[in-house]
């Protein structure tokens, strides 16, 4: 039985209208400090960090693309794993958790693709290269968009989340294969400057910055996905009690 | 050159950096819109529904008891 396993409280959590209200507090919080520690970043980034001494000033562009790239891998691990649980235990809310995800995450991949050819333009020469990193972030992009359009194509939305949901888990695989592209070819993109579990190759005043911006754009993402997840479930569960009961209460809203 | 000038300039590489940057809000700002819009037109929607409901209840009035 899933309920001997699962605690009682992450079960009550699944229901929509728990979920509802739970993503209703911590939204407006996980917005706040997203935009608190996005400011402290950007503060840090463009007017604190020194110009590197072989990129000069273009290197700022590194305090959002390499948060984006990281976000773009990240929300599609969420997505495979919520898709994984949707399809297996068939529970509402990881199908709501995984479509949702899917626009967040092209956002932000498709912010790591524009952002990186602005960079490589005035360091490679050149905005576009069809090198292993580049090429499998864009595959990165496809798999998004497939996904959200294969959910769009059914008429039954849980239905279309299954089918979006197996293709999603088929990408998982490309995840590692963006992020260690740089380690298994040879390519024109830099190698990583930021590692967890050794030294980064990167100046204090340059990675603060760089971590602070990653952790904004970690609850931007769960600010986003509340917002949306919320709006989904009250779409999905149309004609529930407790939908009535919240469209009534938030009439002047 | 003023402080301000110099920061715009980015070493040379303002038309680099800048597009950059604003990329990234233009993208973020539109994610956070597009849900913002989609939750007014559920809501109107539903309360739409919720009307119409109630009017329907209005004009069939549960069967009067019979009249002798």
């Amino acid at each position: 039985m899933m309920s001997d396993w699962i605690p009682l409280w992450l079960h009550k959590l699944g229901s929509p209208p728990t979920f509802y209200r739970f993503a209703g507090t911590l939204q407006p919080w996980a917005l706040t400090l997203a935009l608190l520690l996005g400011a402290i970043a950007l503060y840090g980034g463009l007017l604190l960090a020194p110009a590197d001494y072989q990129q000069g000033d273009a290197y700022r562009i590194i305090f959002i693309h390499v948060p984006s790239a990281w976000m773009s891998m990240f929300i599609y691990a969420v997505m495979g794993v919520a898709s994984f649980v949707a399809l297996v235990w068939r529970i509402k809310l990881a199908e709501v958790v995984a479509m949702q995800s899917a626009p967040i995450g092209a956002a932000f991949t498709f912010i790591t693709l524009v952002t990186g050819s602005l960079w490589g333009k005035p360091m490679w020469g050149t905005w576009w290269t069809w090198d292993a990193r580049l090429t499998s972030e864009l595959v990165l992009l496809f798999l998004y968009l497939g996904v959200i359009g294969l959910y769009h194509a059914f008429e039954d939305r849980r239905q279309g989340a299954r089918a979006a949901g197996f293709l999603a888990i088929i990408g998982v695989i490309n995840v590692p294969i963006v992020h260690f592209s740089v380690n298994w070819w040879n390519t024109l993109h830099q190698g990583s400057t930021v590692n967890v579990f050794g030294q980064s190759k990167m100046a204090w005043d340059m990675l603060w910055p760089l971590l602070t911006m990653t952790l904004a754009t970690k609850f931007y993402y769960a600010a986003s996905l509340f917002r949306r997840a919320r709006t989904d479930l009250l779409d999905m569960e149309g004609g529930k009690d407790w939908v009535r009961k919240t469209a009534e209460d938030e009439a002047d809203r | 050159m003023s402080a301000l000038q110099h920061f715009l300039a980015m070493g040379g590489y303002a038309a680099y950096v800048w597009p950059a940057y604003a990329v990234f809000f233009i993208v973020l700002i539109a994610d956070s819109l597009a849900p913002a819009l989609r939750r007014r037109r559920v809501l109107r929607e539903l309360r739409a529904r919720l009307a119409r409901q109630s009017a329907r209840q209005q004009r069939q009035p549960p069967p009067a008891t019979p009249s002798a």
